[in-house]
């Protein structure tokens, strides 16, 4: 037997590689989770835990490896952000409107992750519906980041949407988790937490059974405590899938034999649109670094530019919104869920949606009907397509010279709860550096590279053109050398 | 532009979502702000450019006109608020 603490302190691939020595089973790591998991319920990280599945899915696997069959997250027990069909799980998109649902089928990209043989401990809180940066929106409460400024007895927001995935990755009560990113909700919170968080090529990830948010931005990706991790994991969740539509049919890589430590002769852009007004000087900081780490190891850092940067996150707003108000249309009361019954058809609607949906969720829906709406939708839902071409088109020149972009991830670490939720425009802000890459499509990590002045976790983001995640993960690998990122939280939930 | 009360019933009526009269005028205002922030893009030249709707440069694929799956209305009615006899139960719907 070995020690809880030392089993759930292993990373994925060291996870992985003790399993295949046998030097521990995937019974024994799953127990040491369904511990840790226990000892943390403070943080809020779970919707609903699933240990009894996670313990015979363990013993199945450990069967497998018996005879021979091992796949490759084999034994590895995960965290599935709750926005992913699980077949007779509850998936709720931390949503009222979504209660009691048991979907009769299973998300291809989970389905993928079984496949390879891994171990699902639960689903992991989030916004609802993925629409927040700090998972304040939860119908079942905030999530609490494992991090707080030294002496400070506050709880810290984890970032959002994925903050259930990014909370229980960093306070190592999973050994890894699925996030969703729409607009920056695997990187963003991946930043808060000092984790790694990857958001692959839209069309990489199925959507098929992932509650829709927007459609034409929703992508999958792992959120782990390496950039190694990264690259396995996210090696599981792609590939080609009949039941989603904008699915790429593309070979997938070894993503995990991108990690070669050697970026000599590639160049690293760095717009200057990135430097925004008010930008705090510690962020200004750790990026200059993270250029210093880049160029030390033999990049060519080269001055680019991305001229309609500041236009994506209006953009995002009109964009997101519009397809959400569509997506959403089928919470109606009568197919599965909530239903309030008023006196007719329409008022069972209008009851069920207002106390279904949270007061973000209906803000959104509201702008994107209205955005959508006759006489308005060319002024506000055209423009913001077109403003989106433009964005892609400042990616595609700026990819003729560049191999890859480094920037911040976020424009702050976590903040305290509550400090934001009071005004929309400020928390949107949040994703400003997450959100041009979304509108664009492209592959985006975060990797924990330093620490605030008060002692939280700071990310660097790096971008790659679209079906080049090598390029991604070689660059963060190199980055996540230099940064040596090795603080951890003190574990305050177990006092 | 701006939502005035009577705008901001009409787009809770679309949306389907119940709002009281004495909310209308609050709801207005974080809707303007929203609206107000979006409207930056009004600086943007975008006369010649074409709207993008997708990010894939592919096609969408065809397939061939044939059912894939079927025969399961208990597993499609199986979370409904209210079914019968693996049919939905709505409220009335015509007079």
């Amino acid at each position: 037997m070995t020690a809880n603490s030392e089993l759930t302190g292993l990373t994925l691939a060291q996870a992985r590689d003790a399993l295949a020595k046998g030097d521990t089973t995937s019974v024994e790591l799953t127990g040491a989770y369904i511990d840790a998991i226990a000892t943390a319920r403070s943080l809020n990280a779970f919707v609903t835990e699933t240990p009894e599945k996670a313990m015979e899915m363990a013993k199945a696997s450990d069967a497998r490896r018996a005879s021979g069959t091992v796949g490759a997250m084999e034994g590895l027990p995960l965290g599935i952000k709750d926005l992913f069909c699980t077949k007779d799980v509850l998936s709720t998109a931390s949503s009222h409107i979504l209660d009691g649902f048991q979907p009769p089928y299973e998300s291809t990209v989970t389905q993928n992750l079984w496949n390879a043989g891994a171990v699902m401990l639960g689903k992991l809180n989030m916004d609802e519906f993925a629409m927040g940066s700090s998972n304040e929106t939860s119908y079942y409460g905030p999530v609490a980041n494992p991090w707080r400024p030294e002496g400070d007895n506050r709880t810290f927001v984890p970032g959002g949407s994925s903050g259930g995935s990014a909370s229980s990755v960093a306070a190592e009560i999973v050994v890894a988790a699925t996030g969703t990113d729409t607009g920056g909700s695997i990187r963003q919170p991946a930043s808060f937490t000092g984790i790694v968080g990857a958001k692959p090529t839209y069309g990489r990830c199925s959507r098929f059974g992932v509650v829709a948010f927007a459609s034409s931005l929703d992508q999958a990706g792992p959120m782990t405590r390496t950039v190694q991790d990264a690259a396995i994991m996210m090696g599981s969740m792609v590939g080609f899938d009949p039941m989603d539509s904008t699915s790429v049919d593309m070979p997938v890589p070894d993503f995990e034999s991108a990690l070669t430590g050697d970026i000599r002769g590639l160049k690293i852009g760095i717009p200057a649109e990135y430097r925004i007004d008010g930008m705090p000087a510690e962020i200004e900081k750790l990026w200059q670094q993270g250029e210093a780490w880049l160029r030390d190891a033999g990049a060519e850092i080269v001055p680019i530019s991305l001229p309609h940067t500041k236009y994506a996150l209006p953009a995002y707003y009109i964009v997101a919104p519009a397809e959400a108000s569509s997506n959403l249309a089928r919470y109606d009361g009568m197919r599965f869920g909530l239903r309030v019954d008023g006196q007719d058809l329409t008022e069972t609607y209008e009851k069920t949606r207002a106390e279904g949906f949270g007061a973000e969720v209906q803000r959104r829906i509201m702008i994107g009907t209205y955005v959508l709406s006759a006489g308005y939708y060319d002024a506000y839902y055209l423009k913001a397509q077109k403003v989106r071409t433009l964005i892609g088109q400042d990616f595609e020149q700026a990819f003729g010279q560049v191999d890859a972009i480094l920037t911040p991830t976020a424009p702050s670490a976590a903040f305290a709860a509550g400090e934001k939720s009071g005004d929309p425009i400020a928390m949107y802000l949040n994703d400003v550096f997450t959100v041009p890459a979304s509108m664009a499509g492209l592959p985006g990590m975060s990797v924990p590279a330093g620490l605030s002045d008060s002692g939280m976790p700071l990310g660097l983001q790096v971008l790659a053109p679209a079906f080049d995640e090598m390029t991604m993960f070689r660059v963060g690998g190199v980055l996540e050398s230099a940064a040596a990122f090795s603080a951890r939280p003190n574990k305050w939930w177990l006092a | 532009m701006s939502l005035d009360k009577d705008t901001v019933r009409r787009v809770a009526r679309l949306a389907r979502i119940e709002v009281a009269e004495d909310r209308l005028e609050v709801l207005g205002q974080e809707l303007n702000q929203i609206i107000g922030f979006v409207e930056q893009l009004d600086e943007v030249d975008t006369s010649s450019v074409a709207p993008m709707t997708s990010v894939e440069r592919q096609k969408l694929r065809w397939r061939a006109d044939e059912v894939t799956s079927g025969g399961q209305a208990d597993k499609v009615t199986a979370n409904a608020p209210s079914s019968d006899m693996n049919f939905f139960v709505v409220p009335k719907v015509v007079e």
